[in-house]
């Protein structure tokens, strides 16, 4: 929903709290790069994964054997991922004013790499990311990541 | 039946564990060069093993015996995670505007900081913008609220008007809760009469 749009009371309320309105409660990070074959679990169902799309907490991010796709979090982290690869967002909770926060990300195979954001900055393991035989406990900044095969 | 002597045992171990580094690593971490300088580390657990990644190019493969440390370098980065790289987004910029006392009127030096704004959000494909206003320690909380709130919306009505799409531009207000600069009360503080940008 366009911010403009929402509600009165719900902005006044926000308004008085001083905290941020984003478009979308639930939303997390945005697509900002998509090449080749990317698609979106979300709920069971499976959406394009286009430049543009919005993301939210348990979001499954697939790429094919011609894909890669690179997402921009609300906390400044990136995460992008090349071929044949299954990339999940399993927890995300990230406050804008004290940027504190958790992010548990997956990488369930194919390869991923990580510029980590306010999350990590803030404690030692606020974010991991799991591959199906390792816990990474992320500290900062850069890193690439690759799983099975 | 011969029964191995415990030497071969231990000998067909290590030879397993040399040949596993490779052929069956079911994964490699890779720590890179950090652009900022900034510390930077990534601990890899496997059950009760863990590997400390600090320094550039520090990796450690997993294995059936648990992370295994090596030193990577660029070759191996590009050839295993050139394609995921080559994905990454463009990092998020930061810029502050700052305003004249009371009112949402920008200062002169930031004025032309707002083109910088304008051209980073062009260079962007899907640009998305977290405005935040800010004021100092001068008025009432529901004043610096509202003031707060006025020089958010004063620059996401300029970025709109510069052609983004109004769904792609957060504005916020936090009035006075946040200075750069920490005052008393009543204190007239230019440094936190500010707007802080987002562009991701």
């Amino acid at each position: 929903m366009p911010f403009s749009s929402s509600p009165v009371p719900a902005l006044i309320a926000a308004f008085a709290l001083g905290l941020a309105v984003s478009a979308t409660a639930a939303e997390i990070g945005q697509i900002k790069v998509s090449k080749g074959q990317v698609s979106i679990e979300r709920d069971g169902r499976v959406l394009p994964g286009n430049v543009g799309v919005r993301l939210e907490t348990s979001d499954v991010l697939k790429t094919g054997p011609d894909g890669s796709v690179g997402v921009t979090m609300s906390d400044d982290s990136l995460l992008s991922a090349g071929p044949n690869s299954i990339l999940s967002l399993d927890r995300y909770d990230f406050d804008p004013v004290t940027h504190k926060g958790v992010f548990d990300a997956g990488l369930r195979k194919g390869s991923l790499a990580v510029i980590s954001g306010h999350i990590a900055k803030q404690a030692p393991d606020a974010m991991t990311v799991r591959t199906p035989t390792s816990i990474l406990g992320v500290r900062g900044t850069e890193f690439v990541v690759s799983a099975g095969d | 039946m011969t029964r191995p002597r415990r030497f071969d045992r231990w000998q067909s171990i290590g030879l397993l564990a040399a040949l596993c580094s490779g052929a069956c690593s079911t994964g490699t971490v890779i720590l890179l060069p950090e652009e900022s300088g900034r510390e930077t580390a990534v601990s890899v657990r496997q059950g009760d093993k863990e590997v400390l990644l600090k320094e550039p190019y520090a990796a450690a493969r997993q294995t059936p015996f648990g992370p295994q440390a090596y030193r990577s370098n660029p070759d191996e980065v590009q050839s295993t995670f050139g394609a995921a790289l080559a994905a990454q987004p463009m990092r998020p910029l930061q810029f502050t505007l700052y305003f004249v006392e009371g009112k949402d009127e920008l200062t002169d030096e930031s004025k032309q900081i707002v083109e910088r704004v304008f051209s980073e959000i062009s260079r962007r494909p899907v640009p998305d913008v977290l405005i935040v206003g800010h004021t100092d320690a001068v008025g009432t909380d529901q004043l610096n609220d509202a003031l707060s709130r006025q020089r958010a919306e004063t620059i996401r009505a300029a970025l709109i008007a510069h052609g983004i799409a109004p769904e792609n531009v957060t504005a916020v207000g936090r009035g006075k809760r946040e200075p750069v600069v920490p005052t008393a009360e009543g204190v007239s503080e230019a440094r936190n009469r500010r707007v802080e940008i987002v562009v991701r």
